[in-house]
């Protein structure tokens, strides 16, 4: 199980992946799609991505609440405990 | 309308090369682009032909890490060529072009390989839900030409011609169609191949089409040599601008040649083997030249679809004794597969680059490996050293025919 911080900054590193966006942009309170751009394929594969590593499971009909950074981080520190 | 359409730019990504200058120099010089393949699947799938025409420069150089991810090989190729030719067109600016008369004509013979084949690995390995959402895009064969509008701002059409190998060499005819009949001011119109996979190599080799050299991949593309016994697989893209010469002369572009003609035609006949007396290919060829308004004796280069197959190059040569009769014996003939393999869906588009740079500096690039002409393939060849094309009015001729019957020529003239 990861801290939020940790969380943060493997999910950092997956949208880095996935769109080449620097790591320091992918903030707490960013939109993933008002402020990172990020396309709802992209997103999916952001999120099968996280699924991998850190061995949680995110609902397809979950995405759609992930508006943020942080609401994704709080998804998987939830689902991880 | 029936406007003249000119050729300003040009790129490619070749086994021999990895831009134009070098393919250019490469094709002069005479250069072998098979190779051993050294991936591991070669071995266990013992696959029956162990080497291929793969690319001279990694495509990854010019391509960010994003990019590479989203696009299947296919594409990546096809966004270099098209990249170099548009630069080398001198349109990088902004402004230069109007997006709504800018289309793309971009041809494949199978498309994404890759991206289907490892996404049906995945989905057996890891299951549905670790199959990439990208997989639709990276594998349909509109991929290449819908990244190119995307990448270099076309709006008036992307579209695919497939025809097996002719894609590369329709997409040439319809970029030629889009000029004429004023739909366009400028097409990227080309062909792009990445099919270097197990599995297109164990199914070309089931019906016995490809070479089985393999202890001399180098001396395997052998067009019209009595000892030919298939063709190379290669893979790559190539890249041509075309562009209303009304719209090239006001931007005070370079042009290389005009794109002067264009004939399609199918056989009819077989599902894969040519027409045995090459009817198909010399209606194509008749239809080009008269498209072009050109005569046959006032062509002074071809270059050859001549693929090195048994089977193949022979109607190919009597389309042309039966179009140029006694005028063939003063055309050179360059066989360029015999250097780059055969690109399938980009060989057309490769082809076209080759002949137009034959028309604009004068010189046709050779044919290796050809040791023992096939008696019943009596042309003039050009091996050895480049043949110097006459001075004056310059025409040259690229064939393509690809599996389906499909047969596409193009002509090329000199400004």
């Amino acid at each position: 199980m990861a801290d939020k911080e940790a969380i943060l900054a493997g999910l950092a590193e997956i949208v880095n992946e996935e769109t080449g966006l620097e790591t320091e942009e992918v903030q707490l309170e960013k939109s993933f799609t008002d402020d990172l751009d990020i396309d709802s394929i992209s997103m999916m594969t952001i999120v099968v991505n996280a699924e991998e590593k850190f061995d949680v499971k995110i609902p397809d009909e979950e995405v759609k609440n992930l508006k943020t950074v942080n609401d994704a981080v709080e998804f998987i520190a939830a689902a991880q405990a | 309308m029936n406007r003249t359409a000119v050729i300003t730019g040009l790129g490619a990504t070749t086994p021999i090369g990895g831009d134009v200058p070098t393919l250019w120099r490469n094709a002069l010089a005479g250069t072998p682009g098979a190779r051993p393949l050294e991936q591991d699947w070669v071995a266990e799938y013992e696959l029956p032909v162990t080497f291929a025409a793969q690319l001279s420069s990694p495509v990854a150089d010019s391509l960010t890490k994003v990019e590479m991810k989203r696009m299947d090989p296919t594409t990546q190729y096809g966004v270099v060529a098209a990249r170099e030719a548009w630069a080398d067109a001198g349109l990088t600016g902004e402004g230069t072009v109007d997006p709504d008369r800018f289309a793309v004509a971009f041809g494949t013979g199978i498309g994404g390989v890759w991206t289907l084949l490892d996404g049906w690995d995945t989905l057996r390995n890891k299951g549905p839900r670790r199959v990439l959402p990208m997989t639709v895009p990276m594998l349909m064969p509109n991929g290449p030409a819908a990244a190119i509008s995307l990448d270099l701002g076309a709006r008036a059409g992307a579209r695919t011609p497939v025809s097996a190998c002719a894609s590369g060499t329709e997409a040439m005819d319809l970029a030629l169609q889009l000029i004429r009949s004023g739909q366009a001011d400028v097409v990227v119109c080309g062909g792009t191949e990445a099919a270097i996979h197990p599995l297109p190599i164990a199914a070309f080799a089931a019906m016995q089409a490809l070479s089985r050299r393999n202890d001399e991949p180098e001396r395997a593309s052998r067009p019209y040599d009595s000892d030919r016994d298939g063709f190379v697989l290669g893979e790559g893209a190539g890249a041509l601008v075309i562009e209303s010469e009304e719209h090239a002369r006001a931007r005070g572009a370079r042009v290389y040649a005009e794109l002067a003609g264009s004939g399609v035609t199918s056989d009819s006949y077989h599902i894969t083997a040519p027409e045995a007396e090459g009817l198909g290919a010399a209606r194509a060829l008749r239809a080009a030249l008269e498209s072009a308004g050109a005569s046959p004796e006032d062509v002074s280069h071809v270059n050859a679809h001549a693929t090195s197959t048994p089977v193949g190059d022979r109607p190919e040569y009597l389309a042309m004794k039966s179009v140029f009769a006694g005028h063939l014996d003063s055309v050179p003939v360059s066989a360029t597969k015999s250097q780059t393999g055969h690109l399938l869906g980009a060989s057309g588009a490769i082809e076209s680059v080759l002949s137009v740079l034959a028309v604009y500096h004068g010189q046709a690039p050779v044919t290796i490996n050809l040791e023992n002409q096939d008696p019943e393939i009596p042309m003039d060849v050009v091996t050895g050293t480049p043949r110097q094309l006459p001075e004056g009015q310059r025409v040259a001729v690229n064939n393509s025919f690809g599996f389906g019957g499909h047969n596409a020529v193009s002509v090329f003239r000199s400004v």
